[in-house]
């Protein structure tokens, strides 16, 4: 572990332009020697990075445990989906419309649920992901497909350019991960982020500082949900199919342990848990029955070796060991 | 008697037969919550491997030719509950003792990883697909009243087994001594270890019991509907756990009433709605309880949750 942190350190001596520069240029250059499997493995590695840094903003850094974050993943795609194949919608003119839902219905949701702590709030939070799905399997408003879900998406289209090739689904989450990627690193040094991470550290304080806690906190759901929402639309232009198992509690668990395994509030730590979480195991196909036992053994061994991350942000890290130093039972 | 009356109690007999299942699985949860206030996502996974040790356990009795019929299922059962009881004392060794003093997010994510690792473990050894008991050795028949309302000789036996361990369980809480220490660690750990109470031992033995009476329970579950397959560790899991929330979570009474309440509470919602709603219903109880009364129905430490 020592050597592992020995290395982050030394990396992080390197000027932060040259690694941004250095990381674009491989992310650009990276998906053209390969087949279109690596590529879509790419593609889903930028999901799931997408999706675990929309979740970083809820369960990172404002400390509120989601553990039914794929159903706004969902919404997001569903609302893309009916867009598309109701209206005829083109489907980058529905991106926006699937972020806005999908932040309404994080607001509605989580409103009357933000005074829950900790633990009570993850339950509700299962339990809303599984309304969710449960209502596009029993195809509530007629309309979803039902346990088939829907199909026959149109795909993207750019500036005349129909989006076919994984290549070019690669290229549109790159851009979209690069915005997200800018957007939540200004919004964690900002006073709204700020704000986040003391009400995750306490609460109390927080509130005796003048912060509008269950504002801060709403703030976090509804940006987080609409940021999965927007991955969501994403996953339905390049599938062109789309069934409820996008909201399953599998999916959930998986976006959470991309944010825990790399490190809560992190966002390099984001990455290091995509990889983890995702990469890895679409890369190790054969071994795919095991998934889930490598994401429970994971999980275990993290909260007990390692609490604050693979890649923890610096802050997360000091009060982890801060708080062990100084606990007694 | 009017046909919508003795639809109605047949309704009634069936929730109370099914909510007595979540009842015993709810109890693994209140109890652990009582003693470390975690909530043991694994207790339902735990619940699962009962019933596949079951059946191997079944298999293998029925195999070495013992003397054939329902009573087969004894032994079993008390094989299982040993491995299981076994099982959930290691998880509390491996996955949640290290973690007593990490804050409330570490040992929460540690259950869910325990969780998949059984789930995964239980699909790999068993397989995917639905599992069935032998169907020569459970009794049929049943007994016909007030017309048309109908109750089989599997619901009463499982009535009978429910109330009896829910019994043993409450009276050795209530009675013995290290049912007194279980109520003292689950009120306060430290007040409890100057009092000369072994804390670690406390919990290892609720580790023993919750999941012992899970592991039974998947037993009866498995004999009573015949098959299932390895989903039914999460979806009894959460329903239990709703039961427990709906009892008023660490209490051991409402842990029984929340799983009768909630298996009426279904029964009737599927009966009169329609079934593929069942599941909505219960998770809407579960919201609907977290939001206007945390505490449940029987809970008192209203702070602890808000």
């Amino acid at each position: 572990m020592t050597a592992m942190e020995n290395t982050i350190t030394r990396l992080r001596q390197v000027p932060t332009r040259w690694w941004q520069i250095g990381l674009l240029a491989l992310a650009i250059l990276l998906p053209l020697p390969m087949g279109d499997y690596y590529r879509t493995v790419l593609w889903r590695t930028g999901l799931y990075a997408m999706l675990g840094l929309s979740l970083n903003i809820i369960l990172g850094y404002a400390g509120l445990f989601q553990l039914g974050h794929a159903a706004f993943y969902a919404v997001g795609a569903y609302t893309a989906g009916l867009l598309n194949l109701y209206l005829g919608v083109p489907l980058l003119l529905t991106f926006p419309a699937a972020v806005l839902l999908a932040a309404s219905l994080g607001f509605l949701i989580t409103r009357p649920i933000l005074h829950l702590r900790g633990d009570y709030l993850c339950i509700v939070t299962i339990a809303f992901g599984e309304v969710v799905r449960l209502i596009l399997v029993n195809n509530l408003f007629g309309i979803t497909g039902g346990a088939n879900g829907l199909s026959g998406i149109d795909r993207p289209v750019l500036f005349g350019l129909v989006l076919r090739e994984p290549i070019y689904h690669y290229y549109l989450m790159l851009i979209f991960l690069i915005v997200t990627i800018v957007a939540v690193h200004r919004l964690e040094n900002s006073r709204l982020g700020r704000a986040w991470m003391y009400v995750r550290e306490d609460e109390v304080a927080a509130e005796a500082m003048g912060i509008d806690t269950t504002r801060v906190k709403l703030l976090a759901f509804v940006l987080g949900s609409g940021w999965a929402g927007l991955a969501g639309a994403l996953y339905a232009g390049k599938l062109t199919v789309i069934a409820p198992d996008m909201a399953k509690f599998l999916e959930s668990v998986i976006m959470f342990c991309v944010v825990v395994l790399g490190g809560v509030g992190s966002i390099p730590g984001v990455f290091v848990g995509t990889i983890g979480m995702v990469t890895l195991p679409e890369l190790f196909r054969p071994l795919k029955d095991w998934r889930d036992a490598w994401l429970g053994i994971v999980m275990v061994a993290m909260m007990i070796l390692r609490p604050e991350g693979l890649w923890p942000s610096r802050r997360v890290q000091m009060e982890i060991h801060a708080e062990q130093a100084t606990s007694t039972d | 008697m009017p046909a919508s009356i003795q639809q109605l109690i047949q309704q009634l007999i069936n929730g109370v037969t099914i909510g007595s299942f979540y009842a015993l699985v709810a109890l693994g949860y209140t109890m652990v919550y009582g003693v470390l206030k975690l909530i043991n996502f694994a207790h339902g996974d735990l619940f699962m491997w009962g019933a596949y040790l079951g059946l191997s356990g079944i298999i293998v009795a029925l195999a070495v030719a013992l003397p054939a019929g329902a009573w087969v299922v004894l032994p079993v059962m008390v094989f299982v509950m040993v491995i299981v009881a076994l099982a959930g004392a290691v998880v509390e060794r491996v996955a949640y003792r290290p973690l007593r003093s990490a804050g409330r997010l570490a040992p929460v994510i540690s259950a869910l990883g325990v969780a998949f690792v059984l789930e995964s473990l239980a699909r790999n050894v068993y397989g995917a697909s639905y599992k069935t008991y032998p169907t020569d050795i459970t009794p049929t028949g049943g007994f016909t009243f007030f017309g048309n309302v109908h109750i089989s000789i599997m619901q009463v036996i499982v009535l009978i087994v429910s109330f009896v361990l829910m019994a043993a369980l409450y009276l050795f809480i209530q009675r013995t001594r290290i049912g007194t220490a279980m109520r003292a660690v689950s009120l306060d750990h430290d007040t409890s270890r100057l009092m000369g109470i072994d804390v670690d031992r406390i919990i290892t033995i609720v580790f023993l019991i919750g999941p012992g009476l899970g592991g039974v329970t998947g037993v009866i579950v498995a004999l009573y509907y015949g098959s299932f397959d390895f989903t039914l560790g999460w979806i009894y899991g959460l329903k239990a756990f709703i039961a427990a929330i709906l009892g008023g979570i660490g209490n051991i009474p409402g842990a029984m009433i929340g799983g009768m309440l909630l298996g009426v509470i279904e029964t009737l919602g599927s009966g009169y709605m329609s079934p593929q709603w069942k599941d909505v219903i219960a998770y809407t109880i579960l919201i609907l309880i977290l939001i206007f009364r945390p505490t449940g129905l029987l809970g008192e430490r209203v702070a602890e949750k808000l």
